[in-house]
């Protein structure tokens, strides 16, 4: 293709990237280097139905001149990046020095709440895509050995998960592992323990969010992976077969390795996905035990006070998070599509 | 509510809407109203439609997250809305960008009837009209007590020690609830206690923290033992929550909201037993402080300032109409109203014996919601035992200092 015509096919999808995705995040790291302006406060006495009392107040006529004059607030350069909210960097550093042990600096960092949020979102990550992969995979080989006529069903079946809306899957598993609920009744009866709740304890909270996660993403590996089998080379799988191979030895030296770029694809999307992991803990009333990157930043924007240059600055986080977690599996892509150039 | 209950409503309130009723003395005007929704706003919202037609339109969003619409709503010139329901501490930030316009004028025009304690004002410059009172108090069943051999408590440690005594008793293994989830449910249950030990938020005339400290601890320490006797998802719980396990006899002893009393005391979701011996009593004192546990809030309206003239006086009016004694009267139990007619219920009895005691009301000051918010995040841990008091207060305060700096109102 010519360049100019390539320019010309590309300039629709070009210029809505940049409208909506490079913009904002222009947008977004111009906030992050902000705080608001110096709130000039004064002393008023403030009157209802219970009296009256002497309270600070906002000063708003020189308020709105400061903001007039400056409407982006304060340029802070990256110390939002480095408070207490982010990355703590004086309060890791302070750790580090007083805490003796390795584990007291551990605990010492989770006390903070970014590192708190990164320690779920992590373990999150990592935990669930390989299960969904793995599990996915288990599906899709089953299926794929069922009798035509049942094919559709469970097909449909198996999908279910993602059909619901991740919002209301939670809240209505939420309502099953509750204490009162069908599937907390039944744990307290079946490890004989009244007193056993899935909501109180951090770690039970972990893995009830962890299960939730490998439950709704599995149906979209198995989707892919399903349609990956159809596409299997029926010479190769009955010569395989002709030389004595098992039928996990057909899997393991035929059908995974026809199946690796579908992994490498549902890896990338599974560790985006996950690591922006939110609609579960919301769903979860989860925040006590487990907070993510994503429910920070939502924390900031939906408190009385809206902290937007907090926000900002949790999401450019997010971003460099992103990045680095793809990195290796980009790198491996690109290394593959020279080789085959070469 | 049941479905064919609420689509009688709706089917009310659109037959209200459309005809015409021009009784309000509005001549022309458009009127939009953001706010809470519970049933005495609902009622308000309705009251203010009456006042449709003939060139005024009365329209409504009632909405349980108003809170985080308001100032973006309002910021809009000319604002989304027209007029806003308000609290103590939602007011806040509407006051802070100067979102809301003083209501002096209009009201030496219109409101002969408000009563000099309706007015909301800041530095001499009536901002709202307060319509209703609420605050948290203390629901006890008699019929547990009494089983338990335990009188009404009216402190917090007669509140732990009943509790203990209906546990050992074998009447209930949780007796007791609070609205302690996690955000802003916990902060507020902090700020109650931590009043109610005499302890003041922030360094006097300053935004400066103040709460590691002795009444922090204490604080702290109470919440924990009235955990101690909660059901171990106490995290989880809010207003809705805590209703519901009381409407299921799972509790003998809430501290609730008292909007919840007219919920609580209906023959609608429980027993003839339970809702007979529930009885609404003033917030416990704790610590051997004199005032309740408690903090007062008043719910009111505001009407915003990027809006034509005309338009502010056709929502006065309006609004004005939504709080007026034939409104109060019909709704009578839905509140504690503090609109002239209102007849106290047994609904209202805690809060009106809250309020007596001398509780103090939420504080009105713009950065209490950063330390409202860093108290709901950080406190979590000392409760499950991870952490120790004065490590979760110095956490929060750090919490509160590097929002507070970005905000402005800290260097």
């Amino acid at each position: 293709m010519r360049h100019k015509t390539f320019f010309w096919f590309i300039l629709p999808s070009l210029a809505a990237m940049i409208l909506f995705i490079a913009l904002p995040l222009v947008s977004v790291v111009v906030q992050s280097l902000h705080i608001e302006h110096e709130q000039v406060i004064v002393t008023t006495e403030n009157c209802g139905p219970f009296g009256c009392t002497e309270e600070s107040s906002v000063d708003t006529e020189a308020t709105a001149q400061l903001r007039a004059e400056q409407p982006l607030g304060r340029f802070a350069g990256l110390s939002t990046y480095f408070d207490r909210g982010h990355l703590a960097t004086a309060e890791v550093a302070e750790a580090w020095r007083t805490q003796d042990s390795f584990g007291g600096f551990l605990s010492e960092l989770y006390n903070l709440p970014f590192y708190k949020a990164l320690a779920f979102t992590l373990t999150y990550t990592f935990l669930v895509t390989p299960l969904v992969i793995v599990l996915g995979l288990l599906i899709a080989l089953g299926v794929n050995r069922l009798k035509p006529v049942l094919k559709g069903p469970t097909i449909f079946v198996s999908l279910l998960p993602m059909i619901i809306t991740p919002l209301i899957g939670s809240l209505i598993l939420f309502w099953m592992i509750d204490a009162q609920g069908v599937i907390g009744k039944t744990l307290q009866w079946l490890f004989d323990d009244p007193e056993l709740s899935l909501k109180a304890s951090p770690t039970l909270t972990w893995i009830t969010l962890m299960i939730y996660g490998v439950w709704s993403s599995a149906p979209f590996a198995f989707v892919v992976f399903y349609a990956g089998l159809q596409t299997v080379n029926t010479d190769s799988l009955e010569a395989a077969m002709i030389d004595g191979a098992t039928r996990w030895q057909q899997i393991r030296y035929v059908v995974i390795p026809h199946l690796m770029p579908l992994v490498v694809f549902i890896s990338l999307i599974q560790l985006m996905d996950n690591f922006r992991v939110f609609e579960p803990i919301v769903g979860f009333s989860a925040q006590a035990n487990a907070t993510s990157l994503s429910y920070i930043i939502f924390a900031d924007m939906r408190s009385d006070i809206t902290r937007f240059n907090s926000a900002a600055a949790t999401s450019v986080l997010t971003v460099i998070g992103v990045a680095i977690l793809l990195a290796p599996v980009l790198l491996r892509t690109w290394r593959d599509f020279k080789g085959k150039a070469a | 509510m049941s479905i064919t209950k609420l689509s009688m409503i709706s089917a009310t309130a659109v037959f209200m809407g459309t005809t015409a009723y021009a009784g309000c003395g509005i001549s022309s005007g458009n009127v939009s109203i953001l706010g809470n929704e519970f049933a005495a706003i609902q009622a308000v919202a309705e009251g203010a439609k009456q006042c449709a037609g003939d060139g005024v339109t009365v329209e409504s969003n009632l909405n349980k997250d108003y809170r985080e619409l308001q100032v973006a709503a309002l910021t809009a010139n000319p604002a989304q809305y027209t007029a806003v329901t308000t609290t103590n501490a939602a007011i806040v930030p509407l006051l802070g960008d100067d979102l809301i316009r003083p209501l002096d004028d209009l009201i030496a025009k219109h409101g002969q009837n408000l009563s000099k304690n309706q007015m909301i004002t800041v530095d001499g410059k009536v901002m709202a009209v307060a319509f209703m009172a609420n605050a948290q108090h203390l629901f006890v069943r008699k019929d547990v007590l009494e089983a338990a051999g335990v009188d009404v408590p009216t402190t917090y440690e007669e509140v732990i020690a009943a509790g203990k005594a209906i546990k050992d008793a074998g009447l209930m293994e949780h007796p007791f609830a609070t609205t302690s989830k996690t955000g802003w449910n916990l902060g507020e249950e902090f700020v109650n206690m931590y009043l109610g030990f005499g302890g003041e938020f922030f360094k006097p005339g300053t935004a400066e923290p103040n709460i590691n400290n002795e009444a922090g601890i204490a604080a702290l320490n109470t919440l924990k033992s009235l955990t101690e006797l909660s059901n171990p998802d106490y995290l989880t719980f809010d207003s809705n929550a805590v209703q519901a396990s009381w409407e299921a006899g799972e509790i003998a002893m809430a501290h609730l909201w008292g909007s919840r009393g007219t919920g609580l005391l209906d023959n609608e979701g429980s027993t003839e037993e339970i809702v007979s011996n529930t009885l609404l009593v003033s917030s416990p004192t704790v610590g051997g402080g004199d005032i309740p546990a408690s903090t007062l809030w008043w719910d009111g309206f505001a009407i915003a300032s990027n809006i034509s003239d005309e338009d502010a006086e056709a929502s006065f009016l309006a609004m004005l109409n939504g709080i007026s004694p034939a409104v109060v009267k019909a709704n009578n139990d839905a509140a504690v109203w503090l609109v002239e007619g209102y007849e106290p219920s047994p609904a209202s009895a805690g809060v009106f014996a809250t309020a007596a005691g001398k509780t103090k009301p939420y504080p009105m000051i713009p950065f209490m919601g950063l330390m409202h918010t860093a108290l709901g995040a950080e406190l979590t841990e000392f409760l499950q035992g991870s952490e120790s008091a004065e490590q979760a207060l110095a956490d929060t305060e750090a919490a509160y200092i590097s929002a507070a700096k970005e905000k402005g109102f800290l260097n």
